[in-house]
C-alpha cells in the first residue's frame, strides 16, 4: 500500500515549485465544471487567457484587481506566520473603507497629501482595531480567533449596511444605499490614465516589501516568527507572546483596512454594501499560495486576480458562470495544501501490512 | 418587563424558537460528532450550503421530500469525506483545509445553480414539508403544539440528538469515537484504526450538518437563495464550545439560541423605527461570540482536538 514517510532532509526546490503546480492543477481541474456546463473546454481556456492576459487593458485590469488582494493576502500571511488565524480580512476591509469615507467625504478638507494620508491612516486604524478585538479575546480569554473573526465578518456587513442606509447615507442618492463620495483631494490618483490602476498599488507594493523587511530584519519580526514556530519556546526565551500577538493582530488588520481604503478612495469613490467580491476570503488563498511569504503574495495576488478577470470575460463570451473563478480559487487553496504534503513527506510503496506484535 | 413576559410566555413564541433552532440542532450535532473524534470541521458552512442546495434541487426535479433529505445528507457526506481525507489522512491544518472545503462547496453550489438553472432570476419554489398535526399528540397541552406542530425535520433533529447521545455514551462505536478524540495512541494500541474511526465520524457528522441546510430550503423556506446559510455553520461551531461537546447541552444551547432569535425578531417588530433593524440582526452573531468567550476557558475540550494522528509518532 501507499504510505507517507516524513522526509529526513528538507526539499527546498520542491517547496518552491509547489505553489506553481497547485495553481496549474487548479486551472486544469476547472475543465471539469466547464465541461459540465456544456461549454467547449479549449475555447473556454483560450477566452479565459486572452481575457486576463491578452491585451494591455486586460493586464491593467488584473493589476487593479490584484491590488486589494495583495493587501488582504499580506494581512493573512503576516497573521498566519504568528499562527494567528485571521479569517476576518473581509470585515476589516469594510471597516477600513468605512473609516476612509468618514474622514474623506467632506468632514474637512485640506491639501491632497494631507487628505490622502488621512484616509490611509483612518482605514489602517479602523482595520487594526477590528482585528485587535479577536486577538485580545484569544490571548486573554482563549476564544478561538477563527470562529470569532468569521462571525465578526457578518457583524461588520450588517454594521456597514446600517451606516450606509442611516447616518452615512448620501442624501442625494435618491434612496440608493450608498455613502457620499470621497473628495477629489482624498482620491488616490490613477497610475495609468483611463485604466483602473490607482495609487493603492504603490501602497500594496510598499507594504509587501515593508512586511518582508519587518519579518526578516527586525526584532519584532523575529519575535513574530518565533511565536509562530512555537509559543512555548518563545515564552521560555523571554519573549512577550501576548504583546507579539497584539502587534501582529494590529498589523494584519491595518493591512486589510488599507485594502478597503484603496477600493473606496482609488476606484469606487463611495461605499456600497457590495464593495468587495470576497477579497478578504480570497486573501487566505493568496497567502497560502505565497507560502506565507510577503513578496510571494505579490505574485499570488496577480494569479488570483487573473483568474477572476479571465473568468469574467469567459462568462461574457461563452456564458459560463463567473462563479467558475471562485471554484478555481478554492481548488487552488486545496491543491496548495495537498501538494505541501509532498514537501514534508515522501510517498512510499510498501508491501507489508500492519503486523500485530506481542507486547 | 411585562411585555417581555408576554412575548416569552406565548406558545407561538416557543413554536418559532424551536423552528429557528432546528438547523442549528442539526449543525451543532454534526459538528459535535466530528469534534469528539478530534476533527474541527470548518467545512460546516459549505456543507450546510450543499445540503440546502442539493436537497431542494432534487425535489425541484421531481424527487420526494424524503428523497431530497437523503440527497442532502449524501452531499454532506461527500464533502465530509473531502474534509476527512485532507485533515485525517494527510494531517493538514484543520482550520485552513476546512475553510477550503467551505469555499469549494459554496462555489460549487453557486456555479451548479447557474449551470443547472440558466437564466433563472427567481429560484423555483418547491412544496416544502408541512406541519405534522398528529391527531392525539398535537392536542397535548403546551408540548403538543411546540413539538408536534412542527415539520417532521424538527422532530428528526431532536430524535437524532437522542440517538447521537446514546451512541456516543453507550455503544462501542461511540466509545471508539470518543477515544480517538481523547487519546488516539491508546486506540491504536487496542488494534483499532484511528484514521478509519475519525473518517467515519467526520463523514457521518457532515451528513447530519447538511440536514440543517436541507431544513432551510425544504421546511423553513421553499427555495434556495445565495448566502442563505448566513453564518449558521460558524454559530454551530461556537455552540459546540458552549455545550462542552455534550449532545444534551448542545440541544439546549441551540434552543436557547432559537429563543433568543425569535425574541429579537419580536423586539424588532415592537421597536421598529427607533433602532435600526441591523442592530437586531447582529445580535445572534454577537451572542455566539459571547458564548465562545465565556465558555472557552471552562469547556472540556476533546484532548486530541485538532491534533492529527500519525501512526508511530507521539
Amino acid at each position: 500500500m501507499l504510505r507517507l514517510v516524513p522526509r529526513v532532509e528538507a526539499a527546498p526546490r520542491l517547496a518552491a515549485i509547489v505553489p506553481i503546480v497547485a495553481a496549474l492543477v487548479a486551472l486544469a481541474l476547472a475543465a471539469i465544471p466547464i465541461a459540465a456546463a456544456g461549454a467547449p473546454v479549449l475555447d473556454a481556456y483560450r477566452v479565459m487567457f486572452e481575457g486576463a492576459l491578452g491585451s494591455r487593458f486586460a493586464l491593467t485590469e488584473v493589476i487593479a484587481r490584484a491590488t486589494p488582494l495583495m493587501l488582504t493576502g499580506l494581512a493573512v500571511a503576516v497573521a498566519f506566520r504568528a499562527k494567528l488565524y485571521n479569517i476576518g480580512a473581509e470585515g476589516q476591509l469594510y471597516m477600513g473603507a468605512l473609516a476612509a469615507v468618514w474622514v474623506g467625504s467632506g468632514r474637512f478638507d485640506g491639501p491632497m497629501p494631507v487628505m490622502i494620508a488621512a484616509v490611509l491612516t483612518a482605514g489602517a486604524i479602523a482595520g487594526a482595531l477590528m482585528m485587535l478585538v479577536p486577538t485580545l479575546l484569544k490571548t486573554k480569554l482563549g476564544a478561538d480567533e477563527v470562529v470569532v473573526t468569521l462571525l465578526l465578518n457578518f457583524v461588520v456587513a450588517l454594521f456597514v449596511q446600517m451606516m450606509i442606509e442611516g447616518p452615512m447615507k448620501d442624501p442625494m442618492s435618491l434612496g440608493w444605499p450608498q455613502t457620499e463620495a470621497i473628495l477629489d483631494s482624498a482620491t488616490l490618483p490613477k497610475l495609468i490614465a483611463k485604466t483602473r490602476v490607482h495609487a493603492g498599488l504603490i501602497v500594496a507594493l510598499v507594504a509587501a516589501v515593508g512586511v518582508h523587511l519587518l519579518l526578516k530584519r527586525t526584532t519584532v519580526g523575529f519575535e513574530i516568527r518565533a511565536v509562530g514556530a512555537g509559543p512555548k519556546a518563545a515564552r521560555f526565551a523571554g519573549m512577550n507572546v501576548g504583546a507579539a500577538m497584539l502587534t501582529v493582530g494590529a498589523l494584519s488588520g491595518a493591512l486589510a483596512g488599507l485594502a478597503g481604503v484603496g477600493e473606496v478612495a482609488g476606484l469606487k469613490g463611495y461605499l456600497t454594501a457590495d464593495l468587495s467580491p470576497g477579497y478578504g476570503y480570497a486573501g487566505i488563498v493568496v497567502a497560502m499560495l505565497a507560502g506565507l511569504s510577503p513578496l510571494g503574495v505579490i505574485a499570488a495576488a496577480l494569479y488570483v486576480a487573473a483568474v477572476f478577470v479571465g473568468a469574467d470575460s469567459m462568462s461574457r463570451a461563452i456564458n459560463v458562470s463567473s462563479y467558475i473563478a471562485n471554484l478555481v480559487v478554492a481548488l487552488a487553496l486545496l491543491a496548495v495544501l495537498v501538494s505541501g504534503v509532498f514537501v514534508r513527506f515522501r510517498l512510499v510503496w510498501t508491501r507489508t501490512t500492519r503486523k500485530r506484535s506481542a507486547p | 418587563m411585562s411585555e417581555v413576559l408576554d412575548i416569552v410566555l406565548t406558545l407561538q413564541f416557543w413554536v418559532a424558537a424551536l423552528r429557528i433552532a432546528t438547523p442549528l440542532i442539526f449543525g451543532v450535532t454534526g459538528a459535535l460528532i466530528c469534534e469528539r473524534s478530534g476533527v474541527l470541521n470548518l467545512g460546516i458552512e459549505g456543507i450546510m450550503t450543499a445540503g440546502a442546495m442539493t436537497g431542494w434541487l432534487a425535489v425541484h426535479f421531481g424527487a420526494g421530500l424524503w428523497t431530497g433529505v437523503l440527497v442532502a445528507a449524501l452531499s454532506g457526506a461527500v464533502f465530509g469525506l473531502v474534509v476527512a481525507l485532507l485533515t485525517v489522512k494527510l494531517g493538514l491544518s484543520q482550520h485552513v483545509a476546512g475553510l477550503g472545503v467551505t469555499m469549494l462547496a459554496t462555489s460549487a453550489c453557486y456555479f451548479g445553480y447557474r449551470v443547472i438553472l440558466p437564466g433563472v432570476t427567481t429560484p423555483p419554489r418547491i412544496e416544502p414539508f408541512q406541519a405534522m398535526n398528529i391527531p392525539v399528540l398535537s392536542d397535548l397541552p403546551i408540548v403538543g403544539p411546540i413539538l408536534f406542530q412542527q415539520t417532521p425535520l424538527t422532530l428528526l433533529a431532536i430524535v437524532l440528538v437522542v440517538v447521537v447521545w446514546w451512541v456516543l455514551a453507550h455503544t462501542p462505536v461511540g466509545l471508539a469515537v470518543r477515544a480517538v478524540g481523547e487519546n488516539p495512541a491508546a486506540v491504536e494500541a487496542q488494534g483499532l484504526d484511528v484514521h478509519h474511526v475519525r473518517i467515519g465520524a467526520v463523514v457521518v457528522g457532515s451528513a447530519i450538518m447538511a440536514l440543517g441546510g436541507a431544513f432551510l430550503t425544504m421546511s423553513a423556506f421553499n427555495a434556495f437563495f445565495f448566502e442563505m446559510v448566513a453564518g449558521r455553520g460558524w454559530i454551530c461551531i461556537a455552540l459546540t464550545v458552549f455545550a462542552s461537546w455534550r449532545p444534551g447541552k448542545a440541544l439546549v444551547g441551540a434552543i436557547l439560541f432559537g429563543a433568543f432569535d425569535a425574541f429579537q425578531v419580536r423586539l424588532q417588530q415592537a421597536m421598529g423605527g427607533v433602532v435600526p433593524g441591523q442592530v437586531f440582526l447582529m445580535l445572534p452573531y454577537l451572542l455566539s461570540i459571547l458564548a465562545l468567550v465565556v465558555w472557552s476557558r471552562s469547556a472540556g475540550y476533546p484532548k486530541a482536538l485538532m491534533v492529527p494522528f500519525v501512526r508511530g509518532q507521539r
